[in-house]
């Protein structure tokens, strides 16, 4: 009878005490969630604010860029900023360039760098571990410590006696891509090392037991379980690539066949045909510009953006 | 397959980044080197010449010219104040979008954007008219450095943690760090994404059994998150000062250097000078944090 109600008494204290720890853990699990929703709604508004500036204001005719009470959200919208930015950066053709551009040295660096990142990872040769630390020494190395070199090679390309001139042409980005040595390749076949030591083992030996070379194992079986490294990778170098303006400027790529170098000098092409000398007008016309420049981007992003993250965690870039 | 041949196929492998390496890299650093001790000029027939003339280039760089010693010496401060908070705020983002919350695809879609769109092209347009950014935090930076200067109400607060004997050279920093704060949230995007996939990478049963043998969050992540993910603080590192200095001023001007003034053999010293920076801070800093870090495989 007593033990009982001693027992009884127990429980309903571990009971109140369960309570009161539940209530606790809620709300300090609330002050949680708020702490991390402010802080993130905080961070997104810094990286969001000017971005969301400038494609507003790009719609901003000459009497909201004048009015003071105008701000962010424009009274009289015009699309004139797009059809004068469009027109003077020559937008379907450039992009057009721009894009077969970018992807022939994507295709290409993805393709090199998958095989460079393959022979280091699964093959076992003399002077491996000095040839992957030159791997990281590109990483590490500033590309700036070669430019003038690279220029001059290229300014005078030749092996053996003749020499030609490749500088304004797409020849020395491509050779580079080709030789592994392009736009962040150091670090593209570092991922694709990383991931493909993370492979097992097992399934090349399947496919060499039932006949298959080395060429064809590569091929036809690691590149297609290299997925998440291969989205990784294109995604990372499509993006580079196309706002690259590094080399682009240091080989002296045709301004006319890329975007990223048309933008530059789009706000004096207006200033001086169209005779608008209010630089705060001309930041209008290059927001437009900003915003059809970052447009296909951001919807490759958007398309890839699932696989990509996805592409990264499973060891992408982590082996 | 024998061997012999397994090692062959790997020289195939390779082979594409071998030639490219030695070609582009290895004779392009020794070139590097032999102008920046030397004076060049360019033959009207395309070539060049040059004549060694020791390391007259490398004192003029540090005794004659303008602005380099001061462009050196504000690039590495800025490095020095950028990279640790890029890799605290960053692995912090990390830490807080790592958890399951509602709405968490599109936070870490909009956390990425800064990669998408800090281009060259679009961030060198965009200084341009940074000043005349509508709604930006440009301006909001602004106004804080303004009040800053201006002895509004942030002075006061500077001159009450003053008066709490806040050393000043901290205070500095922390203004600093506020004026930066957009810089620096655009700058760790890539950051983030590695220390998101680290954590994801932490095998779960080591949480577990800290659960079970009842350690507090706060031990799990000092004794079990962070040396975790330590190998990946130091390649966010690497890849942070590489990216900071890749777009410092000190490049520009050995860029302007070499391609605007035409000045070869001053340009390729400033190259190799800020090259040996940068190795310098990454040996400094890479190699006592690789001392501590623990490797789980």
């Amino acid at each position: 009878m007593n033990l009982t109600r001693k027992m009884n008494e127990i429980r309903e204290s571990n009971v109140y005490f369960d309570r009161v720890n539940r209530a606790r853990n809620g709300t300090k699990e609330l002050i949680m969630k708020l702490f991390r929703f402010i802080l993130i709604a905080g961070v997104s508004y810094v990286i969001l604010a000017p971005m969301i500036g400038i494609l507003t204001s790009s719609f901003f005719s000459d009497s909201d860029r004048y009015n003071p009470i105008v701000f962010t959200v424009p009274i009289n919208p015009t699309l004139e900023r797009y059809a004068t930015a469009a027109e003077y950066l020559d937008y379907g053709k450039t992009l057009g360039t721009t894009v077969v551009y970018t992807l022939l040295l994507t295709l290409i660096q993805v393709f090199v760098c998958s095989m460079v990142g393959y022979g280091f990872a699964r093959f076992e040769f003399k002077l491996k571990k000095i040839l992957f630390a030159c791997v990281i020494l590109m990483i590490v190395l500033p590309v700036h410590t070669v430019m003038l070199p690279l220029y001059v090679t290229f300014r005078n390309f030749g092996i053996g006696g003749s020499t030609t001139n490749l500088m304004g042409t797409w020849w020395p980005v491509t050779i580079m891509s080709c030789l592994g040595t392009g736009l962040s390749s150091g670090l593209y076949i570092y991922i694709f090392n990383q991931f493909f030591r993370g492979l097992p083992k097992e399934i090349e030996e399947a496919a060499f037991v039932d006949g298959a070379g080395t060429w064809y194992t590569y091929f036809r079986i690691m590149l297609v379980n290299a997925m998440p490294a291969l989205i990784t990778v294109t995604v990372f170098s499509i993006v580079w690539q196309y706002n690259d303006t590094f080399y682009a400027s240091l080989f002296n790529v045709p301004t006319d066949t890329l975007l990223s170098k048309r933008i530059s000098t789009l706000m004096d092409t207006i200033s001086n045909v169209k005779k608008i000398y209010d630089p705060s007008l001309l930041t209008l016309y290059l927001n437009a510009g900003i915003v059809m420049i970052a447009a296909p981007l951001v919807l490759i992003y958007v398309v890839l953006q699932k696989q990509f993250i996805e592409g990264v965690e499973r060891s992408g870039i982590v082996g | 397959m024998s061997r012999r041949r397994k090692a062959l196929n790997g020289y195939l492998f390779i082979l594409p980044w071998l030639i490219g390496f030695i070609w582009f890299y290895v004779i392009s650093i020794w070139m590097t080197l032999k102008f920046s001790m030397s004076e060049l000029k360019v033959l009207p027939t395309g070539g060049y010449e040059t004549a060694f003339v020791g390391f007259v280039n490398y004192i003029k760089a540090f005794t004659a010219h303008a602005s380099f010693r001061q462009t050196l010496v504000t690039s590495v401060g800025n490095m020095i104040i950028d990279v640790p908070l890029i890799i605290f705020f960053s692995l912090f983002m990390a830490l807080l979008l790592n958890r399951k919350f509602k709405g968490r695809g599109l936070v870490r879609a909009i956390f990425f954007l800064p990669v998408i769109l800090s281009s060259g092209a679009i961030t060198d347009a965009l200084n341009r008219s940074q000043a005349l950014m509508n709604g930006g935090l440009s301006q909001v930076s602004g106004e804080l450095n303004s009040a800053v200067s201006g002895g509004m109400s942030v002075a006061y607060y500077i001159g009450l943690f003053e008066n709490l004997a806040v050393p000043t050279s901290v205070l500095e920093y922390l203004v600093d760090a506020i004026n930066r704060i957009s810089t620096i949230v655009s700058a760790s995007g890539v950051q983030i994404i590695i220390f998101i996939a680290a954590l994801q990478a932490i095998p779960p049963a080591l949480y577990e059994v800290s659960r079970i043998e009842g350690a507090t969050g706060y031990e799990t992540f000092w004794k079990v998150t962070f040396p975790m993910i330590m190998p990946h603080i130091i390649t966010n590192l690497v890849y942070t000062v590489i990216r900071r200095f890749a777009e410092s001023e000190l490049v520009n001007l050995a860029y302007t250097t070499t391609f605007t003034d035409l000045n070869y053999g001053l340009g390729a010293a400033f190259s190799v000078v800020s090259t040996l920076v940068v190795l310098v801070v990454l040996a400094v800093t890479v190699i006592p944090i690789q001392k501590h870090t623990f490797y789980y495989n």
